[in-house]
């Protein structure tokens, strides 16, 4: 049947009800399981290959040599465009996205995650090299398939 | 105003009754509009240029943010082009899901356009329910890809995310619930007085200027031209997926509305058909990171209508070339057109109707003389070109671009 007021009944229900929005910040929303949020690099799985670096659309990460077989990994947050495709391009699942999402900052320079190895394994250089397991010398494959 | 005696009126570039800047110029006669010249080119990122600059993987996510609505559109219309140049396919898991966030993200993008026809007729509660029922798509994208625009869903060779029987019973149940909803909002657009009558012949373009025009999408299929490229050029699972194409003979706004909310009680019968015959198998096939000579053209049936994306590879990891041809450059030289000889105040709901995108649309074209001189610019002279002219207009980016490191003090 045509007539104004289809939407009546509706608003009207509206009222009565919750509303449709949370309460943020004091009520969160859990982003699902497979969100592509904040990366997260895990040290001892990373071998240095930087495939990530080579596929990232944003040029946000880096992978830098801190030690023999030592990484640290640093993302500029602000450039990181969260597709996570460094996640993908990576061959020892290294990277992880994860659920965060609240990554404002009042600073740029805050805006910046550095992710290095536990100081207390990381082997000093040169000297200690030959002390490090020498069974998982495993050039960087340059040659392994990235995307994904 | 005096009789005969007409004035020019700019609409925009900023807020030309949409969010996204363009340019209307209005000759108008008292209230009647004469003449309408459209500028576009506020949005310009020169993003095809930017893609020759990048390997194939990076395009994909660039591609994908031509557009923050069809983000899946474009990147899977690229994606297509090249697989077609490598000579691979996508298995046929993958190019279920890949139709599956297709469907999905034509309606949320409908939903979206009803709410914005809505506001822009001033019936904001439209909008408000609307809008209020799309995030339940928007939170099913979420769960699907990881994010809830720019999904991120594709591959070149493929899909990055698998549906797992829990996600496809979850999609089931709040697909149940928004077409619920959806058809509480057909009845609206189809009983609510009001609006009906202020988008009746509001305007109105006729089948053969849809064809002259060039327009595409539901703006075409509007006027009974039956166009959809998911029909006449079937690709990703489109050729084993039963539906109809929805066309209205009303040619005006009213009909673009039907047209949609029609798409939209489609697409909830062809996701549930594609996830309950979804194949079994690898979701993607390895692609080569080196793209040989050739070139493809992909043709998509965005939510807005078709859209075209052009790859020329030359052996390397980087394209030669990129050309996109986003559905509302088809579709914007048909709103002067309908618009003339109509009254100002419709062309808030006709530019809206259109569903228009214009960071998808912004080009910049350099007309030259054949016999004047030519130049390439070349991406790094390009971006000091841009750093340079934002610095003689009081703006210094030059310091933001060029660090990548934070500084020591962190």
């Amino acid at each position: 049947m045509k007539r104004p007021g289809r939407m009546l009944a509706e608003v009207l229900r509206s009222a009565l009800r919750k509303p449709a929005t949370v309460l943020y910040p004091f009520v969160k929303i859990l982003m699902p399981e497979h969100f592509r949020g904040r990366l997260h690099f895990i040290p001892e799985k990373c071998i240095g290959c930087k495939l990530c670096m080579r596929d990232c659309p944003a040029n946000a990460i880096q992978i830098i040599k801190v030690a023999d077989k030592q990484f640290r990994c640093e993302v500029d947050l602000a450039r990181c465009i969260y597709c996570a495709q460094c996640v993908d391009s990576c061959p020892r699942k290294a990277l992880e996205a994860s659920r965060e999402f609240e990554l404002a900052q009042l600073q740029r320079k805050d805006l910046f995650m550095r992710e290095s190895p536990d100081p207390s394994k990381v082997s000093a250089p040169a000297s200690e090299q030959p002390k490090t397991e020498s069974a998982k010398s495993e050039p960087a494959p340059a040659n392994k398939p990235a995307n994904g | 105003m005096f009789e005969g005696e007409s004035v020019q009126v700019p609409v925009g570039p900023q807020h030309p009754a949409l969010k996204e800047p363009t340019s209307f110029m209005l000759t108008l006669q008292g209230e009647k509009i004469l003449q309408i010249a459209v500028r576009l080119g506020y949005n310009h990122r020169g993003i095809e240029k930017a893609c020759e600059e990048r390997t194939y993987v990076q395009g994909i996510y660039l591609i994908e943010r031509i557009c923050g609505i069809c983000s899946h559109s474009h990147a899977t219309c690229f994606v297509q082009a090249v697989e077609e140049i490598v000579g691979i396919q996508a298995p046929p898991r993958a190019q279920y899901i890949r139709t599956i966030v297709a469907e999905l993200e034509r309606i949320h993008s409908h939903l979206l356009w009803l709410g914005v026809a809505g506001h822009e007729v001033g019936f904001d509660t439209l909008l408000m329910y609307s809008w209020r029922d799309r995030e339940i798509v928007m939170d099913l994208l979420a769960l699907l890809t990881g994010n809830r625009v720019n999904y991120g869903i594709n591959t070149f060779g493929g899909v990055r995310r698998d549906i797992s029987p829990e996600q496809k019973a979850d999609i089931f149940t709040r697909l149940n619930a928004l077409e619920e909803r959806t058809k509480y909002y057909v009845s609206v657009a189809t009983q609510e007085t009001t609006l009906i009558n202020r988008l009746r012949n509001v305007g109105v373009l006729s089948p053969a200027d849809a064809v002259r025009m060039g327009a595409v999408g539901p703006t075409a299929r509007a006027s009974s031209v039956d166009r959809d490229i998911r029909r006449d050029d079937p690709y990703l699972a489109y050729g084993e997926i039963p539906f109809k194409v929805i066309t209205a003979d009303c040619n005006d706004v009213y009909g673009r509305t039907l047209v949609r909310v029609g798409e939209l009680m489609e697409s909830y019968k062809m996701i549930r058909h594609a996830l309950e015959h979804l194949p079994d198998g690898p979701i993607a096939v390895k692609a080569p990171r080196k793209v040989p000579a050739g070139e493809a053209l992909g043709r998509y049936e965005a939510p807005r209508g078709e859209d075209v994306h052009y790859v020329r590879g030359n052996g390397t990891e980087k394209p030669d070339r990129v050309k996109v041809r986003a559905p509302t450059l088809a579709n914007v030289q048909a709103v002067a057109k309908m618009l003339e000889d109509r009254y100002l105040a419709d062309l808030p709901i006709v530019v809206a109707a259109i569903d228009p995108c214009f960071s998808c649309t912004d080009r910049l074209t350099e007309v030259r003389r054949a016999d004047g001189p030519s130049s390439v610019l070349h991406w790094e002279q390009l971006r000091q070109y841009g750093i340079e002219w934002h610095r003689r207009h009081g703006i210094d980016f030059s310091k933001l671009n060029n660090s990548f490191r934070c500084p020591e003090d962190h």
